[in-house]
């Protein structure tokens, strides 16, 4: 029997995982991908948005703006990389000038701090490659990028690390109200658990009718994106958004936190958070209007394209309570942008609302919150040093893009969460994030990740199961 | 620790200048090379056809680059295996780590760049579709094939007709696997005429020109991609698109000079190679830095490779031993009508030389043709003919003193169609 059962580990079900790991609890968390952080989380904008955007009054501004006051400390704790560069939205007509008024106000309601009109000089000042035609731009200081995954991956290890149980590869089948507690069917058997979070984004609606009852419905809206070189990495300095619409936050340029240029997303409606292909109009659409903001964007810099699925609904807020038909199950559900920025101050709302559910909240005096990772090229020279003498697989670099040595790699696949794929390693250490994006590494990693996992290399895939990479020996591998 | 002369690189342009320095009196050379053994790229090039030129034999990658290592092995090169640099600073210090000597700096007196270059990828053209496992670039199947003994499919589609898109055809089908077709975005293959004969043809694998992949299906492993035609200005031509049921895209769509380094160094760039702008001695903008083989532009032949980076060892030898920065007269080449580029980019007038090599690319095939090379006030330096032309293969000049010694300001070379 457990406690809590969290169904999703994504960066919300993570952040639940992370917060009630330091309490006297068993909690389960149950995964149906082979490794965290597979769905929204792994590609989406990477913003922390300041919350000068979701109206005053929903709980969406609330938690965006307490989430966006705890990201910087809490990445700090966890080795994440996060780097506070602010926002610009941009207005390039009269009309747009007095939306961006509307958002300064509604922000300054909202509570986010240092809300600023910049004047077309001063934005440009600012931000030198921005296109002529922009008249006006909101500055937000408080804005962030950061590295969505790896927040996701390092709250669910310090949660694994705390006591916090992992079931990946279980895909939850149903619900069974027990009474006093819940019954979860599983592809991989039945768990009982006191109280269960629906934190299963794209698939939370899925969950919902699981109890017998439709709380809303599901709109599946996907983004795509192009990744450009770390060469156009500086083309802007800050997270540049034009003026939203009814579909979203629009097409962002923003540099990332591992020094590439972001462009995108779009918004189409998909039917569901599994239709996650580009398509030629898409990617043309996402470069015209990225274009729009800062004319100068070099698509021949460009090195993936990749697309993310919101979870949006038929409610205009986070749908953040007990469920209608299972008053054990509490929804997490409905988490669209700017759902990374409030992960934290999700966490913590949703641990409130289960205390109120009942849930004995009692801290473990023995409760370490930090995680540390070395980032090898992020060194000293006499760190670099001091480090190679200690472990020499520090100083065999694998991934030549990204500087990313065998020591980071075994030391990933060592971690609290194994990873089992070429893609979870590049997750966790980062190699082949790069320019020849796994080109050159990618057969090392594999070399590596079946090594030390003591399994064949046909067995190794590039991400989720079924995306095997070998497909037999060679005819000369046979006789070897 | 310092060296007279650092190589970057220890494939075929590493060696062969390493051998050239060594020839010309050199005595302090050390080769960096990041992988665990020498030979570069050549070791997984396991067919035949290398050293036509060179060594006027047919030879495989590993036999080619074991020739060259055993002719380093017997000077006094210093190598450093599994060793990646990090930076080079305008000052030729080389920063590097490795496991065996963790990070050292090597002060140099000169430094060669002989990094070669990557594959283009899917993410740098944008295929649209979904991002299953089974799309490689070409020298990554070649890679599990050659050296580690792995196949990475068993129905194959190549996009690009580039030489090593080409040969993984062949290479897939000896192995047992079926390529369905080869589809080139361009009007004409971007590989050697001899490899579109042997690896598409022998096999009855068909080669799709004006052609290009506008989506892949699968979820989870390649699944299908659907091929269109495409207009002049390689746009899909709807209503043209076919469907192959297939579970693996090589992608041979273009190699990329791997240049990192040399930016961080501050080095000038030729945006139409993607390599260092080079005199030709192969000295780049920063004095005693040299560079050559597919870090300054791609080759198509080793063979060719292997010369230029003599000329680039012997050049940095002489650099070493009081050499100096072209500082003086000096005459730019730049590319006219239907050239992509030239190498050398500059003619350092100051220095001592009987005739400059000119090395260049067509940007469309061309029929019986002249060369022809112009200064800036248009009086012609130079003429060659040739009865054909093609992006696939890299063409040269020789430009003799006496007719450069004419010329007022840049060197304009383009190619002037014969009409019939």
């Amino acid at each position: 029997m457990f406690d809590v059962a969290i169904i999703g580990c994504g960066v919300i079900g993570a952040s639940l995982a992370y917060t009630l790991s330091q309490y006297r609890l068993r909690v389960l968390v149950l995964e149906k991908e082979n490794d965290v952080a597979m769905g929204t989380t792994k590609a989406n904008s990477a913003i922390v948005h300041a919350g000068y955007d979701p109206a005053h009054g929903t709980l969406m501004a609330q938690l965006n703006v307490r989430g966006s006051e705890m990201m910087e400390a809490l990445c700090q704790r966890l080795s994440v990389k996060y780097a506070r560069i602010g926002s610009f939205v941009l207005a390039f007509d009269e009309a747009q000038r007095a939306q961006l008024e509307r958002m300064l106000e509604n922000g300054r309601r909202n509570g986010v701090p240092g809300l600023e009109l910049l004047d077309s000089e001063t934005a440009h000042r600012m931000e030198p490659d921005l296109a002529d035609e922009v008249c006006a731009a909101l500055y937000a200081p408080s804005a962030a990028v950061i590295d969505p995954w790896g927040l996701c991956i390092a709250e669910a290890e310090v949660a694994v690390r705390n006591g916090v149980t992992l079931a990946l590869r279980t895909a939850v089948t149903g619900l069974t109200d027990a009474g006093d507690h819940v019954r979860l069917h599983t592809t991989a058997g039945d768990y009982d658990s006191r109280l269960v979070v629906n934190c299963a984004g794209g698939w939370g609606h899925e969950i919902c009718a699981m109890t017998g009852q439709d709380e809303w419905q599901a709109y599946p809206s996907r983004g795509e994106y192009y990744l450009l070189d770390k060469s156009s990495g500086d083309l802007v300095s800050h997270v540049i958004f034009q003026c939203p619409t009814a579909a979203g936050k629009g097409i962002l340029v923003a540099p990332t936190v591992h020094g590439n240029l972001i462009v995108g997303p779009n918004a189409v409606d998909v039917d569901d958070p599994l239709c996650r292909e580009t398509t030629q109009a898409g990617l043309e659409q996402v470069a015209a209007i990225g274009r729009k903001s800062v004319p100068g964007i070099d698509l021949r810099q460009s090195i993936r394209n990749f697309a993310g699925v919101r979870a949006n609904t038929s409610e205009d807020d986070f749908i953040i309570r007990p469920a209608a038909a299972l008053p054990r199950l509490l929804h997490v559900a409905g988490i669209k942008s700017p759902g990374l920025s409030a992960a934290p101050a999700i966490a913590v709302y949703a641990t409130q609302l289960l205390a109120d559910m009942g849930l004995p909240l009692e801290k473990k005096p023995d409760w370490d919150g930090t995680r540390t990772q070395i980032c090898f090229k992020e060194l000293s020279e006499a760190e670099k040093t001091a480090l190679v003498a200690r472990d020499p697989r520090y100083g065999r670099v694998i991934c030549r893009c990204e500087t990313i040595t065998e020591g980071e790699i075994v030391a990933a696949i060592h971690s609290p969460i194994p990873p089992c794929s070429v893609d979870g390693i590049k997750r966790r250490a980062g190699a082949g994030m790069g320019r020849c994006q796994g080109g050159f590494c990618g057969p090392r990693v594999l070399d590596i990740l079946a090594r030390e996992r003591g399994v064949s290399p046909l067995t190794i895939g590039q991400d989720g199961d079924g995306t095997y990479i070998l497909a037999g020996r060679t005819k000369e591998g046979a006789q070897a | 620790m310092r060296y007279e002369l650092v190589i970057i690189g220890g494939g075929p342009a590493g060696l062969s200048a390493a051998y050239a320095a060594w020839g010309a009196g050199c005595r302090s050379i050390c080769i960096v090379e990041r992988d665990h053994a020498l030979g570069g790229i050549l070791g997984q090039c396991i067919h035949n056809g290398f050293g036509l030129h060179y060594f006027k034999e047919e030879l495989t990658g590993p036999e080619y680059a074991e020739r060259f290592i055993e002719l380093v092995g017997q000077t006094g090169v210093a190598i450093k295996l599994d060793a990646m640099v990090l930076e080079i600073t305008p000052d030729k210090r080389v920063h590097l780590v490795s496991s065996a000597g963790g990070y050292e700096v090597l002060e140099a007196g000169a430094i060669v760049l002989a990094m070669g270059c990557r594959e283009r990828t899917r993410g740098a053209i944008g295929i649209p579709g979904t991002r299953p496992a089974g799309v490689f670039t070409a020298g990554t199947a070649q890679r599990y094939l050659n050296i580690e003994g792995y196949m990475v499919g068993k129905r194959v589609i190549i996009l690009g007709s580039g030489d090593i898109g080409l040969i993984m055809a062949r290479r897939m089908t000896l192995e047992g696997a079926r390529v369905l077709a080869c589809v080139e975005v361009m009007p004409y293959s971007g590989g050697l005429t001899r490899n579109i004969v042997q690896c598409l043809h022998d096999f009855d694998i068909p080669l799709y020109l004006s052609h290009t992949i506008t989506n892949i299906e699968g979820r989870d492993r390649v699944q299908g991609v659907t091929v269109a035609k495409v207009d002049a200005d390689r746009r899909p031509i709807p209503g043209t698109e076919m469907h192959f049921d297939c579970d693996t895209v090589l992608l041979s769509v273009g190699l990329i000079p791997e240049n990192e380094l040399s930016r961080g160094a501050g080095i000038r760039m030729d945006p139409r190679t993607n390599g260092p702008i080079v005199y030709q001695d192969m000295q780049t903008s920063l004095g005693g830095v040299f560079a050559c083989g597919n870090v300054l532009h791609v080759h198509d032949l080793v063979d060719f490779v292997t010369a230029e980076a003599a000329r680039a060892g012997q050049a940095a030898a002489a650099y070493v031993k009081g050499g100096r920065a072209p500082s003086g007269r000096t005459l730019a080449i730049e590319n006219g009508a239907l050239v992509g580029y030239t190498v050398p980019q500059r003619i350092d007038m100051d220095a001592a030389f009987d005739a400059v090599d000119v090395f260049f690319r067509v940007r469309a095939v061309c029929g019986a043709s002249r060369i022809v090379v112009r200064d800036a006030a248009g009086a012609m330096i130079a003429s060659f003919g040739r009865a054909h032309l093609a992006p696939g293969e890299m063409e040269t000049i020789k430009l003799p003193r006496v007719s450069l010694d004419k010329a007022q300001g840049a060197l304009t070379v383009s190619i002037e169609e014969e009409t019939k």
